[in-house]
């Protein structure tokens, strides 16, 4: 019963801190990248004249968006239609379940794993359900009916399914270094010391690997140097045909594949919860000197520390998405078959040869 | 290959002007919340309502009719801005005053503003200075088309 509880819990809170973060990550462009053009951004929403910082912008957005008509036009395919949004929604949200948040939390003789799943596949089961949502693209493009939604799906999926072969040949040099699929694994692995003082993250591992990862992530979340497949003001996408709550749906998709992605990222290439040089009972320093916490503090740092790498990342892809100009679709492909593709092979035999030297 | 490193430098800087940016701004945003004093803002934004931008002293603005020292308007009825206004949007009638100094005053005085181009000629035009246009009111707006239609009334203010 407990088991099923604690379970329960797990969820609940992993699917506010997901929605919370996706509300506030519109929030946070539409700031951060008012910051970077010199403007101030949205500050207008208040509650009772209280403005602070328009941080009730998101709640007045979601209840303009549920307030909307929902059109669905005449000759789409209504049920296809109403469950294109849903489908890439559920498959990016459940990612969630395999994130490690921090090392397990021991209550009494309890064990509790900070991860709704700690299944022994998980980075399989994390590029499998964001490949899924791929069906969510497709089917939003085709059920509409409309020659250019039709045509932006399938630029997204061709660029999606490109993106897709980068994106795991990037991480086979993270298999190789950390030999497992599981995630807590691979983040536990991370916990040792390079050289003695250099934490063993993958990103000092697989500087290359982490290179093509995170360019093949960014083209995955579908964001402006790779928006081909939405391109909203001049080539029209694939959610043309769609207002309202399911418009908003796919903006929540792609903020949400924004942090898994962030997420996904520290958790390969920095370290995940490691904190450099923190152990199970506190810091040990490898020029001497010891901090020892409690065991509930060092959980809290650790959750801390993954909340402050993920909002690192998705500052750093927001910067990315106010930068650059988008790529032309040749350029694109290019990009993806011709550069990173082979970079990852080159990656993965590199790392191969490095290995059977050191062994 | 060259070629491709190239465009990763240049990539690299692009990335750099925006965080210049940001870092630039975001510590200027920062002092401002801790109520220090700074050089400049961290935003070129005039947040309009409640902040408004200085008006240039030769700027042209809704008219105003000026007033002779009993309170009378200081227009003759000459016609002259009428007949200058090129988008046709002063409507005048005379009407006689007694004072023979003074011979003619206007009964009615109407400004459609709606189709004003805010060019001037009406004040450039009159020999009397009787119709100014620096009241410094630029905003206009209204529920119907009659809210811009100023009569003497409104326009002596």
């Amino acid at each position: 019963m407990s088991e099923i509880l604690i379970i329960l819990i797990k969820v609940v809170l992993a699917l506010v801190w997901l929605l919370v973060l996706t509300l506030y990550l519109t929030w946070a462009e539409r700031k951060e990248s008012a910051v970077i053009q010199d403007r101030i951004g949205a500050n207008r929403a208040a509650i009772f004249g209280l403005r602070m910082i328009g941080l009730f912008q998101p709640f007045c957005d979601a209840i303009k968006m549920i307030f909307k008509e929902d059109f669905s036009p005449k000759f789409s395919r209504r049920f296809l239609h109403t469950t294109a949004p849903l489908i890439s929604f559920v498959f990016v949200a459940v990612t969630i379940s395999a994130m490690p948040f921090a090392s397990p939390l021991h209550i009494g003789d309890k064990i509790i794993t900070m991860q709704i799943l700690d299944i022994n596949v998980g980075l399989l089961f994390i590029l499998a359900m964001l490949s899924l949502g791929i069906y969510g693209i497709i089917l939003s493009g085709w059920s509409s009916n409309n020659r250019y939604t039709m045509l932006g799906s399938l630029r997204g999926a061709a660029q999606l399914i490109s993106y897709e072969v980068a994106l795991g040949l990037s991480l086979i040099g993270i298999i190789m270094i950390f030999p497992s699929l599981q995630l807590s694994k691979v983040v536990t692995f991370q916990g040792d010391l390079l050289f003695g003082f250099l934490p063993k993250w993958g990103i000092f591992l697989q500087p290359l690997g982490f290179l093509i990862f995170f360019i093949a992530a960014l083209a995955e979340t579908k964001r402006v140097p790779f928006d081909l497949p939405e391109g909203e003001s001049e080539i029209i996408g694939f959610f043309a045909e769609y207002s309202g709550l399911k418009w908003g749906l796919f903006m929540m998709t792609d903020f949400m594949e924004i942090i898994i992605i962030s997420c996904l990222t520290t958790t390969f290439f920095f370290g995940g919860w490691q904190v450099p040089f923190l152990a199970a009972d506190g810091f040990h320093f490898p020029w001497g000197g010891e901090w020892i916490l409690a065991h509930g503090v060092v959980i809290l740092f650790q959750v801390l520390i993954f909340n402050l790498k993920v909002f690192f990342f998705c500052w750093l892809q927001i910067l990315i998405r106010w930068t650059y100009p988008r790529y032309r679709y040749d350029q694109l492909m290019d990009l993806g078959w011709k550069a990173l593709i082979p970079l990852g092979l080159i990656n993965i035999v590199v790392t191969g040869i490095v290995m059977s030297i050191i062994k | 290959m060259i070629k491709a490193i190239g465009y990763f430098i240049e990539i690299i800087k692009g990335a750099l002007i925006t965080i210049r940016h940001f870092v630039v701004n975001m510590h200027f945003h920062v002092m401002k919340l801790l109520h220090i004093r700074t050089k400049r803002k961290g935003a070129v934004t005039i947040q309009y309502p409640e902040e408004r931008k200085e008006i240039a002293t030769r700027h042209r603005s809704l008219h105003r009719l000026m007033k002779r020292d009993n309170g009378q308007p200081r227009c003759v009825a000459c016609m002259l801005c009428a007949t200058v206004c090129p988008s046709e949007c002063i409507y005048i009638e005379a009407a006689e005053d007694p004072d023979p100094e003074i011979q003619k005053y206007p009964s009615t005085f109407i400004i459609d503003i709606s189709r004003c181009c805010f060019c001037g000629f009406c004040v450039e035009a009159c020999p009397e200075d009787a119709i100014r246009m620096d009241t410094e009111q630029l905003d206009f707006s209204g529920y119907d088309r009659t809210k811009f239609v100023y009569d003497l009334e409104k326009l002596l203010g």
